[in-house]
């Protein structure tokens, strides 16, 4: 055979390229290192060629964009038809900061919104809540009500723009004030698109901004997913999250493994209560992390893709192509960016970014160069969004659909990508699933073990960091300070304190009764978290009752 | 045999960023000190607690939520209130330049931000518990 006798021959011409160009080259010069690794200390060879190709065929392992497998894109003209969103995360003090921040964006060119709430938002409790203290709008900005939701989105055109927020615990609630907010404003959920995260697994694994136990969350995960089919048929009803696993430490094949792997957990859920595949699968999106090796980063969208449609359609029978669609949203490496020589962080994000552009991405944040001191400074974020700008407008990077496919080295790095996350979907079932995986704190420990090893290598000088273990300098920094006003902080206490002595008291208590029954019964909660945001219950107060019927999640201690 | 250092790492408030408490926790570890890790969503009065009741030398906390210059005044004042003012407290997170001394004089005696060497923060506890 043809094929046989080519591999032959190009076998045979490494040999003879090793033993002679090659060796000729290492006497003469040897490499800097014995060995080479990327990020996730994945080692690298010297060289890729079509012989780490073979017998894996173009039409099974890649495919033409749009089309099954997905390696090379879920559309078919990728960004020669419609460019990526430009969605740029922000939020910090109050709905009326955030307000004018997120209008400022847009103002800028950005195409999507994207909401950070504090942390006491992201634990369903009230700003004047005595968990609170200290946190108001430190790091997202504070929604306790549906009136702070209507600040938050004031003048802003919701039937237009797609919003996406990232809320987990109490995403359900969060998600039920945005629809009550767009209600008011007259426009109608099915024209509403956007995103909560809602991805709850990945809270216990890495984010760890849980609050009920693993169950009772699914639960309410799975409901969203119901209601959402039903009623706000283009909004995504969860985020399928490994930007936070990558964050907490993962490596890149770790934060593949345990994404997809929680995804296909979600999957068994929404089956589990009944839902045919194909009604909530198209309503699952993902995000990414991108981080600093080009083209391990690549590498791993095109692999997720791959999975994914395979598993979709060959494990969970979806018959729906757009249920083998893996949509994604990326994001660059917080975790990446140096306090020291901060401005230098302006270059670890333009690559990252654009190898979340290489990989296909469908929607993108840009971290700010300011990020290791600070919620970031206006000028720090447009100049983190004209970063996208550029890659779209003027690197040509966005002109030909997967520019990068066919390189053997990138190809071979997919593969090995994919082989690895199978092994992990292995290691997952002997554990009896995610859940008790979960429970037995292995995510949590693969990941802390991860990032101790990285930090140890940066340690020992095994690996440079710019600016931080070499090219160091002597300076202060400059970053322009950003301060949550205390004006802010006092204005929304005030304005709970308002919304509490101003609510008709009988209603909002025959909404949270109801609430409570049927977080103890089986009924879908969505209608009447609704119902609930609607008679000016609080966050904090809808979440207390759910804490009291569904318990708080304790997470085994490790480290 | 000298008497192990013993170090609580902590993390005060709702911040679940764990990543840089972990890292530190098995630094200390590995150098030998006797690592006590308090978990996420601790209270200022949890971590003084937790302290006294272990007896270490020295508490590291760790915020990335913005939170710290509430927080960690807090566990001094509190250590000062039940007269534990000798166990040395260091903190480290996302922390503005600016509130570095503030929180130097709030009593924090160091403050590691992102990028610090591990041998550092080593250095620091095995010095301040020998202070101690």
């Amino acid at each position: 055979m043809a094929e046989a006798e080519d591999r032959k021959e190009l076998e045979a011409r490494l040999k003879r390229w090793e033993s002679t160009t090659l060796k000729e080259a290492l006497a003469a010069n040897p490499e800097r290192r014995e060995e080479f690794v990327t990020t996730s200390s994945r080692p690298v060879k010297r060289l890729y060629t079509p012989l780490d190709l073979e017998g894996k065929g173009y039409a099974d392992r890649l495919g033409h964009p749009g089309e099954f497998p997905f390696t090379r894109g879920i559309h078919p003209t990728m960004y020669r038809g419609r460019l990526w969103t430009m969605r740029m995360f922000a939020g910090y003090g109050s709905a009326e900061d955030t307000n004018k921040r997120f209008k400022y964006l847009i103002a800028h060119g950005e195409t999507g919104l994207s909401t950070a709430f504090d942390m006491p938002t992201l634990y369903g409790y009230d700003t004047d809540d005595p968990e609170a203290k200290g946190e108001f709008g430190t790091c997202g900005v504070a929604v306790s009500s549906l009136e702070d939701m209507q600040v938050l989105f004031d003048g802003i055109d919701v039937s237009k723009v797609s919003t996406s927020m990232t809320i987990n615990g109490p995403a359900s609630v969060l998600w039920a004030m945005y629809l009550a907010m767009a209600e008011a404003k007259g426009v109608r959920w099915s024209s509403l698109r956007g995103t909560i995260q809602n991805d709850i697994l990945k809270e216990y694994q890495a984010q760890k901004e849980w609050i009920f136990p693993p169950e009772p969350s699914m639960r309410l995960v799975v409901d969203t997913f119901e209601f959402g089919s039903k009623r706000v048929p283009q909004w995504n009803t969860i985020s399928i999250s490994g930007y936070h696993i990558r964050e907490a430490g993962a490596t890149a094949a770790q934060e593949l493994a345990f994404t997809l792997a929680n995804g296909m957990e979600y999957v068994r859920w929404g089956i589990d209560r009944g839902l045919r595949v194909d009604e909530f699968a198209p309503r699952l999106s993902f995000f990414f992390n991108v981080h600093n090796d080009f083209f391990e980063e690549i590498a791993k969208f095109r692999a997720a893709r791959r999975i994914w449609a395979r598993e979709m359609r060959d494990t969970f029978g979806a018959r729906d192509p757009r249920s083998w669609l893996l949509r994604t949203h990326a994001q660059t490496a917080g975790v990446s960016l140096t306090a020291q020589q901060p401005e230098m962080n302006i270059v670890r994000t333009t690559i990252q970014a654009l190898a979340a552009v290489l990989g296909g991405t469908q929607s993108l944040h840009t971290n700010s160069y300011d990020e290791a001191y600070q919620v970031p400074h206006e000028k720090a974020v447009r100049i983190a969004l004209r970063t996208q700008q550029i890659i779209a407008h003027e690197s040509g990077a966005a002109n030909t659909v997967d520019p990068m496919g066919g390189s053997y080295f990138l190809e071979a790095l997919t593969d090995e990508l994919e082989e690895e996350a199978y092994r992990y979907f292995d290691r997952i079932q002997e554990f009896g699933g995610i859940i008790p995986a979960i429970r037995k704190g292995f995510f949590q420990q693969e990941i802390a073990n991860s990032a101790y090893r990285y930090q140890k290598e940066i340690e020992d000088r095994e690996r440079t960091i710019v600016g931080v273990n070499d090219f160091v300098v002597d300076e202060q920094p400059e970053v322009e300070p950003l301060r949550v006003q205390e004006a802010s902080f006092r204005a929304q206490l005030e304005r709970l304190k308002r919304i509490r002595r101003e609510r008709d008291s009988k209603r909002h208590a025959r909404a949270l009764d109801r609430l409570r029954k049927a977080c103890e019964g089986d009924e879908n909660t969505m209608p009447f978290l609704v119902d609930a945001v609607k008679a000016q219950a609080t966050l904090g107060e809808i979440c207390d009752v759910m804490r009291e019927v569904f318990g708080v999640w304790e997470e085994p201690l490790l480290y | 045999m000298p008497k192990k250092i013993r170090v609580l790492i902590a993390k005060p408030g709702l911040d679940g960023h764990d990543r840089g408490a972990k890292v530190v926790a098995r630094a200390l570890r590995d150098a030998g000190m006797e690592v006590i890790y308090t978990g996420l969503r601790q209270s200022p009065e949890d971590i003084v607690e937790a302290a006294i009741q272990e007896d270490v030398d020295a508490v590291g906390l760790s915020c990335l939520s913005g939170a710290h210059m509430t927080l960690f005044p807090e566990v001094v004042r509190l250590l000062k209130k039940r007269k534990a003012a000798d166990i040395v407290v260091a903190g480290g997170g996302i922390i503005p330049e600016d509130d570095i001394p503030k929180l130097r004089k709030a009593g924090i005696q160091a403050v590691f931000g992102p990028g610090t060497p591990l041998a550092d923060i080593v250095r620091f506890f095995r010095t301040a518990a020998k202070g101690a």
